[in-house]
């Protein structure tokens, strides 16, 4: 029962684990950041049904357990004869279903990130910049955006972080990512139930450390005296 | 907040955003329709798939299940509770012995998944604890430390003149905590606490993987088996009840939320938590 070897032996594994976690993360991260700054825009639009979709969908996401939404999506599209692939990057159907059931949660949670963070920029800024005579895309893009940015980064690695860990879920639907390696590490090593958790433990805290460290060097390069 | 990105419209803007608006309502209706159309059309929420709905049987064991989550949750809040409250009085501890050990286990507990702690609690003391004890343990120690977060961030918020005049008066530094500063910063703390709640039950779902007895590991075996084959239909029923309670109880936190503001008292937002590490945001 000699610990290094132990270690040696299932670090690979551990490693092609978190692999496949850092595919499935990155992916939903992409996807939700796009549909969450869609969603944003939506609910601080001038048109009523836009908003009115925004506000539902941001209620009904953030709502829902992301077990149930892995059940509609990994038992449930099937059904619908919805069987995407995306062979190039290795990615077969569960792991699909797995960015698809991620990336639709994390959305709401990114679109209320962007939201708070355009709330932080002060009214007198907009009204400022209509006054001296920017049209709306000029406002936008010239005034909010560039200060909305800088409070949106601390809430959207948050968000960031928690998909990350989130992603864990796809081991109870199939995939075999860093969570999904627990139960057979401990099949194949009997009596390593702690090493294998403290391993893949030590793993997330990896990941997280490095979002969150990239989130504060962000934050210091972009800083401003408001 | 709307009102930042542009003015009050004027006729003629408010003419076009009601082109727009009706152009956008079709627009969404067309793909929630479309959606709704490939439901119906493939079968997966045709009449008898809801069926289940008429066993009482079925209805009984998704109720206890029900009642299950909610005991789960509830236990694993209370505990949580206390946990974050001792954990966040140790971060802020003079005592070095006491301060490292605290920020350990709580960043500990914050940066890993709560699937990962349910699984191994589950595999290495699923004996002793079983699949609840388990499904709870997880669920305390993630909350607690995400909650000892938010007490170290109340008790900081407390301006400093008051345990300065404590301190003053000649207490010592437990009298200055227990006595001046946590009440005040626990009514700053509620609408944070509550909020953690929703993250609780929605977490409590994650039972469905041990089998803990909660409602959606009840929802599964009725979805799984052969006479129903319905996921679909049973995954909207369980979001149904899921947003009903937590949107209630989101509302009730923004409300009390809102209270203090109008008061002009302090509100601990879980945002502000800096993100050094774990989430802050309820996800």
């Amino acid at each position: 029962m000699d610990l290094l070897p132990q270690i040696g032996e299932m670090l690979p594994r551990i490693l092609d684990g978190f692999l496949v976690t850092l595919k499935l993360t990155i992916l939903s991260l992409l996807l939700s950041t796009v549909v969450g700054a869609v969603l944003a825009s939506m609910r601080v639009s001038p048109v009523a049904p836009f908003r009115a979709f925004g506000t539902s969908y941001v209620n009904v996401f953030r709502n829902t357990p992301l077990v149930v939404m892995f059940i509609f999506v990994v038992e449930g599209l099937p059904q619908l004869g919805v069987r995407p692939r995306f062979t190039t990057l290795g990615l077969g159907y569960f792991e699909m279903y797995a960015i698809i059931a991620l990336s639709t949660y994390t959305a709401a949670f990114v679109c209320e990130a962007i939201r708070s963070g355009v709330n932080t920029v002060a009214t007198g800024q907009a009204e400022a910049a209509r006054a001296v005579g920017l049209t709306f895309g000029q406002t936008l893009t010239h005034v909010i955006l560039p200060q909305a940015f800088r409070a949106v980064v601390p809430p959207l690695v948050s968000v960031y972080i928690a998909c990350t860990k989130n992603s864990a879920i796809a081991a109870a639907f199939g995939v075999l990512e860093a969570t999904g390696q627990l139960s057979s590490l401990i099949e194949d090593f009997p009596g390593s139930v702690y090493l294998a958790f403290f391993l893949l433990a030590a793993g997330y805290m990896v990941l997280v450390f490095v979002l969150a460290g990239l989130s504060s060097l962000v934050e210091r390069r972009w800083a401003v005296s408001r | 907040m709307s009102q930042v990105l542009y003015d009050v419209p004027g006729p003629r803007a408010i003419a076009r955003h009601r082109l727009y608006a009706v152009v956008g309502g079709l627009v969404v209706l067309g793909i929630v329709g479309a959606a709704g159309w490939k439901l119906w059309s493939e079968g997966a929420i045709s009449g008898n798939k809801w069926s289940f709905f008429e066993e009482p049987q079925i209805v009984e064991a998704l109720l206890e299940g029900l009642l299950v989550t909610i005991e789960a949750a509830a236990l694993a809040i209370g505990l949580a509770v206390v946990f974050g409250a001792v954990f966040a009085v140790g971060r802020l501890s003079d005592h070095a012995l006491i301060r490292w050990p605290s920020t350990v286990v709580v960043q500990f507990f914050r940066a890993t998944p709560v699937l990962l702690l349910i699984l191994f609690f589950f595999f290495a003391y699923a004996s002793r604890l079983g699949a609840f004890g388990a499904l709870v343990l997880a669920l305390t120690l993630y909350n607690g430390s995400v909650l000892a977060e938010i007490f170290r961030a109340g008790l900081l918020a407390v301006p400093r003149g008051q345990s300065e005049a404590a301190y003053a008066i000649g207490m010592r530094k437990t009298q200055v905590t227990t006595l001046v500063l946590a009440p005040q910063a626990v009514r700053s703390m509620l609408p944070a606490i509550i909020s953690q709640c929703v993250v609780a039950l929605k977490d409590t779902a994650l039972g469905y993987v041990i089998g803990s007895g909660e409602i959606v590991y009840e929802a599964k075996q009725i979805f799984r088996s052969p006479v129903y084959n319905n996921p679909i239909p049973v995954a909207i029923t369980l979001a149904a009840v899921f947003i009903v309670i937590n949107y209630s109880l989101s509302k009730l936190a923004q409300s009390l939320e809102r209270r203090l503001a109008r008061r002009g008292e302090r509100v601990i937002q879980t945002e502000q938590i800096e993100s050094g590490m774990g989430t802050g945001t309820p996800l």
